[in-house]
């Protein structure tokens, strides 16, 4: 990545917050132009910045105007989109092994999907599991990460009536995206199996299983290993 | 400990909020109408702690001991021991006494403070409830009948401070609820009838409203073509257009990144008038300049200062900056209770100790 020149907009969210807009599509090249602005901003330590959010092709910046204009906040952006990357800007990203039980109880869409993109289910599993995928970005739910790099054979419609209760850690698939539910909630994805590993750890140290900039994969395991596998993890709920 | 007796429509426990971990899709939750819930803290003399966040109908509960208390916010015809309790006042609770909430008569939201704060677990650095994930609070949940709520230990003297004076009470001015906003960062995706229709249209909050979002039922907001966006952020007090036109304005459990064309973001300092605001009440939207929004978080959080000096002082404690051996102390200095003390810490962040002279350990 040599410059960070380009397409850039500000646009503004509330007297509080910034969105820099760096691209019109879902791209994994502006993603990665996102997360770099968002480690350069970091390393400059600008009092008054709060958050920032990163989107598929934007950067949000939250911050507290009463400490830190609009106008100081765009120039500081400027300077570190035409400083080039940042130095510990993530040349290193994760690279996080989920393990999958596919099919069955485990991804009840799974025969859906196999039939709607006419491939048995073991060449479901083949093609789900081949990329390395990466998380856009985190939303929708606390972990829940968008993540690129989805095979287009593999691109299936949401359903028509969302399910009021997937179960945590669903993997699911719909609208050329893929990713897994870290927490029970409602969702219209298609779902194709299940992962036993929590992306969502309130007690831990790092609460979260992914960052955004991570690099993904998917391997299947059996029943066995699942069970195995969701019993190491420890569930701290109380009530 | 406080014991629910009788459990009111959605009570969850609430601080300031759980900040910092948006980028992970972590809505910040925290009490939806913070300035309430920063004077009732003012006025028992706790900083951030936790308090309870009554919707549209209280709680009844029994102290196990005795608290300072204040109640901020919708009225909710407070009781004690049956006797009418004023509205935005703190005033102490003992042992054994009843505390009753009933349906709010105005406003939508009543803050309770007890002094010492509710000391449910620190959850990633907040006790603020996020209802819809079951993280924090009260075991991730509102409040049911039969809860026993912990207390923590009062930091300052126990002080009366009685009534808010007038002018700094925050209440709802008559209907329609005028919100300001700038226009957001998808304002463009809108046709200049869209925009004329948010400007002028008197919109009814739906009953679907929560934590998580006001849904608004009034005319169509019109895009200019279709409503989606490439996945961005969103924040509390953006107004979120899906394609029905109907618009829709997160709140502080809000998803932190949406879909749909924002069209405008209310300014903070409105947030917690729109929190206020009750099913069937209608709402209508000005049009801001930025400025005047920077002004008016300014002066809310003058007002809050004043509201914290006026607290402050009738609890008798007085707040100084001692330099010692050319280090600065920041010193609250309390005259008047019986058992005079003083408590320093640096003007920094560390926590120096805490000295107490005179008769009688404040520790």
């Amino acid at each position: 990545m040599d410059g960070m020149e380009g397409y850039c907009q500000f646009r503004c969210l509330g007297e509080g917050g910034l969105t820099v807009v760096l691209g019109d599509r879902i791209d994994e090249g502006i993603n990665r132009l996102v997360q770099a602005l968002a480690a350069k901003l970091g390393e400059k330590q600008l009092p008054g910045i709060e958050e920032m959010v990163p989107g598929y092709s934007s950067l949000t910046v939250f911050f507290d105007p009463l400490v830190l204009s609009r106008a100081s906040l765009q120039q500081a952006v400027r300077s570190a989109l035409a400083g080039g990357p940042a130095d510990g800007c993530r040349v290193r990203p994760g690279l996080v092994r989920i393990p999958v039980c596919y099919g069955g109880d485990y991804g009840e869409d799974m025969e859906f999907v196999a039939s709607y993109c006419r491939m048995t289910v073991d060449e479901v599993i083949a093609r789900h599991t081949a990329p390395v995928y990466r998380v856009y970005l985190l939303g929708f739910l606390p972990g829940f990460p968008y993540l690129g790099g989805l095979p287009d054979e593999l691109n299936v419609p949401r359903l028509d009536n969302p399910r009021l209760a997937v179960p945590a850690g669903s993997v699911g698939i719909a609208g050329g995206q893929t990713g897994f539910y870290p927490q029970t909630s409602p969702g219209g994805w298609r779902l194709i199996g299940r992962t036993p590993l929590q992306g969502f750890m309130p007690g831990r140290e790092k609460p979260f299983l992914l960052s955004a900039g991570d690099n993904v994969v998917f391997y299947p395991v059996d029943e066995e290993e699942f069970w195995r596998l969701a019993g190491e993890g420890e569930c701290g709920d109380c009530g | 400990m406080i014991v629910v007796e009788r459990a009111g429509f959605f009570t969850t426990v609430q601080d300031h909020g759980r900040n910092g971990y948006r980028a992970s899709g972590l809505p910040p939750a925290g009490a939806i109408d913070s300035y309430a819930y920063l004077v009732a803290n003012a006025m028992v003399g706790n900083n951030r702690q936790a308090a309870l966040e009554m919707t549209l109908c209280g709680d009844s509960f029994r102290f196990e001991c005795s608290r300072l208390v204040a109640i901020t916010g919708a009225d909710m015809q407070c009781r004690l021991d049956g006797e009418l309790v004023a509205g935005w006042s703190s005033f102490v609770v003992k042992a054994g006494q009843r505390l009753e909430f009933g349906p709010a008569v105005s406003g939508c939201r009543a803050y309770l403070a007890v002094a010492g704060g509710i000391d449910v677990p620190l959850v990633m650095g907040s006790r603020s409830t996020l209802w819809r994930a079951g993280l924090g609070g009260y075991c991730g949940r509102a409040l049911r009948s039969g809860d026993r709520l912990p207390v923590g230990r009062p930091e300052t003297g126990v002080g009366q401070v009685g009534r808010l004076p007038g002018d700094l009470v925050e209440q709802a001015d008559g209907q329609p609820v005028r919100l300001r906003i700038i226009p957001g960062p998808q304002a463009d995706m809108f046709t200049a009838e869209g925009w004329q229709t948010l400007l002028s249209a008197v919109y009814l909050l739906d009953n679907n409203s929560d934590r998580m979002g006001c849904r608004l039922q009034g005319p169509a907001v019109r895009h200019r073509s279709g409503a989606d966006v490439i996945t961005d952020a969103m924040c509390w007090g953006a107004i979120q257009v899906p394609p029905d036109g109907q618009p829709i304005i997160a709140m502080a459990d809000g998803q932190t990144t949406g879909g749909y064309a924002k069209i405008a973001v209310v300014f903070a300092a409105d947030l917690g008038k729109l929190g206020q605001c009750r099913p069937g009440d209608r709402v209508c939207f000005r049009l801001g300049e930025e400025s005047e929004a920077i002004a008016a978080r300014q002066d809310q959080a003058a007002r809050l200062r004043q509201a914290g000096r006026w607290a402050g002082e009738r609890h008798g404690w007085r707040r100084l900056v001692v330099t010692v051996d050319g280090r600065d102390y920041r010193v609250e200095i309390r005259e008047d209770f019986g058992s005079p003390a003083i408590r320093a810490e640096p003007a920094g962040r560390r926590q120096a100790g805490i000295y107490a002279v005179g008769e009688g350990d404040y520790d």
